[in-house]
C-alpha cells in the first residue's frame, strides 16, 4: 500500500480547507488506524515483515523434524504439569507449547542436547525406580519425579542435572505459554493497539498515593 | 532506475553520499533540496515501514514461531526492524590482543536509524568542551552556539517531545508535548526526587502531536523499534530519504557496498566511489565532484583506509594518522528488579510511546567524583506484551516472596500455583541503564587487518579496545546508584551486583551502539582529519557526517548531534559549491 495512493484516494484537496487548521485535517486524513485496515487486507501483512533470508531459513526448520515422538510426549507431559490448566485459563498443551519448543529447539541449536539429554536423564532415573520410562509410568510416580526436580534450592543429591533440565523446561514452557493467544489473555495484556496515552487511571494513581 | 542511470550514461553527480542513516539522510535532505543531484549508494535493501511487506508493527508474538526470540539476523527480536546486526554472514571483523569489540552493522535503507531508541538528547555546552573543563581528551573545534540554530531547525523538521527544565548541560529545546508518565515512572520521579537524582520527562523524537501532512502522530503501541507505519517516529529512512527522493534530484543504489572513494592523482580531489554491486558480485564506478562519507563511524574509516594511492599511502585524508583512532562507544550497565508493592497490578493498557517517558540526566559534578565523565540513566517497566523469555528465571525469584496467602514459598516448582505466581510478578519488574561517557584514547582504534577480507574482497577491519579506569568507576557509581534507587523504591535488585573482576558489569564495548570518533574533525590537520566542516583538511571535496567525527561522546546519545552537524555541514557544502571554492 502506497501512502501516496491512499491519500489521493481520500483528495488532497481537502486539505487546504477553509477555517480548519491544516494540521487537524492532515490528522483526520493520516488516521493510522485507517490506513492500518487497509493495509491489514494485504496477504504480504500475515508474513510480519520477514526478509527473503528469513522466510527462507523459517522455511526450513519446519520442514525439519527434532524431537522424536518418544521426546515430544515426554516434553508435552511436563509442559501440562508445569502450567496445567485452571479455572481461568487453558493447559500448555493447549497454548501450543510443545510445538514452540520443537521449533525453539531448531531455531537455537543450543537448546538441543540440554533438553535431548534431559529427557533421556529423565527417563533413565525413571527406569530406575520404577522400570519404565516417564511417560510410561503412572501419575504418582512422575510426580513424586518431579518433586524431586522443580525445587532448585532443596539442593537433593544426585539430582542437579534434573533440576537444571526441569528448570530450562519450566523456562521455556512459561515463555511459549504467556506468549500465547491463551496465555496474553490470561495475564490481561491490554496493548498492542492504537489508542491515546493519558497516564494511569485515576483509582490507581490514588492506589499507589502518587 | 538509478542503476541504468549509472550504466546507460556516465552521469558526474554533483554529489555522492554513501550511507542513508542519520548522517547520509540529513545531507540527501539538504543537498537535494538546494537542487544539487545526489547519488546515496546503500550497502542493504530497500524499507519503508508503511509498506505491508515489512510491517512488524501490531503483530502478536504468536505470529512469530519463535514468539519474538532473537536471531542472528535481528539481534533485537523477531520484530526489530534492523536488518544486520553484529554478525553479518561474509562481512566479518577481528579484534586484536585479546580486547573486544562488538560492531552493529543495519543493512538497509535508514540505517540504524529504523529500530534505535528515539533518544534525541542535544549535546551541551560542556560536551563540546571537555579537555577544558578536566583536562583529558580534546576540546571540538566548534561550541553549542554553532550547533545550536541547527538543533532548532532538526526540533523543528523532525519533531521531538520534552519538556524545558533550564539545566546547564541539557539545553532546552523547542519540544512537543511528552506524554505522561507511567506508574513505575511516578513511583521513580517520587523517590528519586528523594534521592536528588534529577529525573524528567524523556526526549524522544516521537510525534505526540502532527508535524506535517507526510508523517502521522503516534497511537501509542510502544514499538517503535519495529519502525512505525504512520512514520510517527523518527527514521532516516522515512523522514529524510523520502522526502529527498521528491526532489527528483536522489538516486539511490541499493545493493551497493563501497569499497574505496577514488581520486585524481593530479589534483588530489575526490572524483568518485568504486562499489560492489552486493547481488551481481560486480564492480562499479560512480562519479562525482563531492563526496560525502556517512556509512558509520567505523565503515566510515575503513573506507578511508582502504582509499590508498600512490598520493595517499597511508589512505585517504590520513596524512595526520588519526583516521581509525579515538573511537569510543557510550558505557553502559544495568540492573533490574522487582518491586512487590506492584505485584498483582491492576491491569490497563500501559504501552505507551515506545521507550521511557522519564529519564534522568547527569545530575552530579565530576569534580567531586573519581572519575571524569558523566551519565544518563533510562528505566523500564510495565505491562508489556509478553514474549519470548517472558517469566524466564522466576526460579530465582518466587522464593522470595511468600504466596497469595502468606504462606512460605519454595522457589521453582510447578503447577497450579506457579502459574499464578506469573500472574502476580506481571508488571512489577522495573530495570535501569545508565549510558555514560568514556574518554576518548588514542590507543583505542580500529585499523584494516592485514590478512583478512570480506566476502567482496574488502579488507576488514580489526579493532583494539581496552576500557580505563575512568570508565570502570563510572561503571560502579553506576550500579551503586541503581541499588539507591531500588531500595528507595522499596524493591529487591535481581542477579548479582558484578564487582571489579567484571569490570562493575560494564557492556562489551560496542555494545550500546554509539560509538564515534573514527575521523575527528579539529583545527590542528596534525592532529584531526577534518575541519570545523567536517571537511578532509587533506581533501577539501571530502566530507564525513556521521558520527566518525565526534571529538567526544558526550552522556548523550549521538543521533541529535549527527543530525544537526550533517544539517550544518551540507549547507556549507552548498555554500562552498556556489562561492566556486568545490
Amino acid at each position: 500500500m502506497k501512502r501516496r495512493n491512499l491519500l489521493k484516494g481520500i483528495g488532497l484537496g481537502s486539505l487546504g480547507m477553509v477555517g480548519l487548521s491544516p494540521q487537524v485535517k492532515a490528522s483526520e486524513i493520516l488516521n493510522p488506524l485507517e490506513g492500518l485496515e487497509e493495509k491489514k487486507k494485504d496477504p504480504a501483512f500475515e508474513q510480519f515483515g520477514r526478509t527473503d533470508y528469513e522466510t527462507a531459513r523459517d522455511a526450513k526448520l519446519f520442514a525439519e523434524q527434532f524431537f522424536t515422538k518418544h521426546e515430544m510426549k515426554t516434553i508435552s507431559v511436563l509442559a501440562d504439569i508445569i502450567i496445567p490448566r485452571d479455572s481461568r485459563s487453558g493447559s500448555a498443551t493447549d497454548a501450543g507449547v510443545p510445538e514452540f519448543i520443537e521449533f525453539m529447539a531448531k531455531d537455537k541449536p543450543e537448546l538441543q542436547t540440554p533438553l535431548r539429554g534431559g529427557i533421556a536423564w529423565l527417563d533413565s532415573q525413571m527406569k530406575k525406580r520404577h522400570e519404565q520410562d516417564f511417560i510410561s509410568s503412572t501419575d504418582v510416580q512422575r510426580i513424586a519425579m518431579v518433586e524431586d526436580i522443580a525445587y532448585p534450592e532443596r539442593k537433593k543429591s544426585g539430582m542437579s542435572q534434573g533440576i537444571a533440565f526441569f528448570s530450562l523446561m519450566r523456562n521455556l514452557t512459561a515463555s511459549g505459554f504467556w506468549s500465547s493467544k491463551i496465555g496474553i489473555e490470561d495475564i490481561g495484556y491490554q496493548g498492542n493497539t492504537p489508542n491515546q496515552w493519558d497516564g494511569p487511571p485515576e483509582d490507581v494513581i490514588k492506589q499507589y498515593g502518587l | 532506475m538509478s542503476d541504468f542511470q549509472i550504466k546507460a550514461a556516465p552521469t558526474t553527480y554533483d554529489v555522492i553520499i554513501i550511507g542513508s542513516g542519520a548522517g547520509g539522510g540529513m545531507a540527501a535532505y539538504e543537498l537535494t533540496k538546494a537542487g544539487a543531484k545526489v547519488c546515496m549508494l546503500e550497502a542493504g535493501q530497500h524499507f519503508d515501514p508503511a509498506d505491508p511487506k515489512y510491517i512488524t508493527q501490531l503483530k502478536w508474538p504468536y505470529q512469530s514461531p519463535r514468539r519474538g526470540a532473537s536471531t542472528k539476523y535481528r539481534p533485537f527480536g523477531d520484530f526489530d526492524a534492523a536488518y544486520g546486526g553484529w554478525d553479518i554472514d561474509g562481512e566479518p571483523y577481528t579484534t586484536k590482543d585479546n580486547t573486544k569489540f562488538r560492531w552493529f552493522r543495519s543493512r538497509m535503507l535508514g540505517g540504524r536509524t529504523n529500530h534505535w531508541g528515539r533518544i534525541s538528547l542535544r549535546f551541551g555546552p560542556q560536551d563540546f568542551k571537555r579537555k577544558s573543563i578536566d583536562g583529558l581528551g580534546e576540546d571540538w573545534p566548534i561550541g553549542y552556539e554553532d550547533v545550536a540554530p541547527f538543533y532548532d531547525e532538526i526540533d523543528r523538521l523532525i519533531g521531538v517531545f520534552g519538556s524545558n527544565e533550564n539545566l546547564p548541560n541539557d539545553p532546552d529545546s523547542i519540544f512537543l508535548p511528552a506524554p505522561k508518565p507511567r506508574l513505575h515512572e511516578m513511583m521513580l520521579l517520587k523517590h528519586n526526587k528523594r534521592l536528588g537524582i534529577t529525573t524528567i520527562p524523556s526526549r524522544l523524537s516521537i510525534l505526540t502531536k502532527q508535524i506535517n501532512e507526510e508523517r502521522g502522530s503516534c497511537f501509542y503501541c510502544s514499538q517503535c523499534g519495529r519502525a512505525c507505519v504512520a512514520y510517527a517516529d523518527f527514521s532516516s529512512s522515512s523522514c529524510l530519504c523520502k522526502p529527498a527522493q521528491k526532489t527528483s534530484n536522489l538516486d539511490i543504489v541499493y545493493y551497493a557496498m563501497a569499497r574505496e572513494v577514488l581520486t585524481d592523482p593530479q589534483t588530489g580531489l575526490a572524483n568518485g566511489v568504486s562499489y560492489v554491486d552486493t547481488l551481481s558480485m560486480e564492480e562499479k564506478t560512480v562519479r562525482g565532484k563531492v563526496v560525502v562519507l556517512a556509512a558509520s563511524a567505523c565503515e566510515s574509516a575503513r573506507l578511508l583506509l582502504n582509499s590508498k594511492s600512490a598520493r595517499f599511502p597511508e589512505g585517504l585524508a590520513n596524512s595526520s594518522g588519526v583516521v581509525g583512532k579515538y573511537l569510543h562507544d557510550s558505557t553502559g550497565a544495568s540492573r533490574g528488579a522487582i518491586v512487590p508493592t506492584l505485584f498483582d497490578r491492576k491491569r490497563y493498557n500501559e504501552d505507551g510511546v515506545g521507550g521511557m517517558h522519564v529519564y534522568s540526566p547527569w545530575w552530579l559534578d565530576n569534580k567531586k567524583l573519581d572519575f571524569p565523565r558523566g551519565y544518563h540513566i533510562e528505566y523500564w517497566g510495565g505491562m508489556g506484551m509478553p514474549a519470548y523469555g517472558f517469566g524466564w528465571g522466576i526460579e530465582g525469584i518466587n522464593g522470595m516472596f511468600p504466596d497469595r496467602n502468606g504462606n512460605k514459598h519454595e522457589a521453582g516448582g510447578y503447577g497450579a500455583s506457579l502459574k499464578d505466581d506469573y500472574r502476580r510478578f506481571y508488571g512489577a519488574y522495573i530495570g535501569m541503564a545508565g549510558r555514560g561517557e568514556a574518554v576518548a584514547r588514542e590507543d583505542n582504534y580500529c585499523e584494516i587487518d592485514p590478512e583478512k577480507v570480506d566476502k567482496f574482497g574488502i579488507p576488514v577491519l580489526r579493532f583494539h579496545y581496552k576500557w580505563s579506569d575512568y570508565e570502570r568507576l563510572q561503571a560502579k557509581h553506576m550500579h551503586d546508584t541503581f541499588e539507591q534507587i531500588i531500595q528507595e523504591m522499596g524493591g529487591i535488585a535481581l542477579g548479582k551486583k558484578p564487582g571489579a573482576d567484571a569490570d562493575y558489569g560494564l557492556a562489551e564495548p560496542g555494545e550500546i551502539i554509539h560509538e564515534v570518533g573514527t575521523i575527528r574533525m579539529g583545527n590542528d590537520p596534525k592532529k584531526s582529519a577534518l575541519n570545523k566542516w567536517q571537511q578532509a583538511h587533506d581533501v577539501k571535496n571530502l566530507f564525513v557526517v556521521d558520527a566518525a567525527p565526534f571529538v567526544s561522546q558526550g552522556d548523550k546519545n549521538c543521533t541529535w548531534t549527527i543530525l544537526a552537524l550533517s544539517m550544518r555541514a551540507s549547507r556549507h557544502i552548498v555554500e562552498e559549491r556556489k562561492a566556486g571554492n568545490l
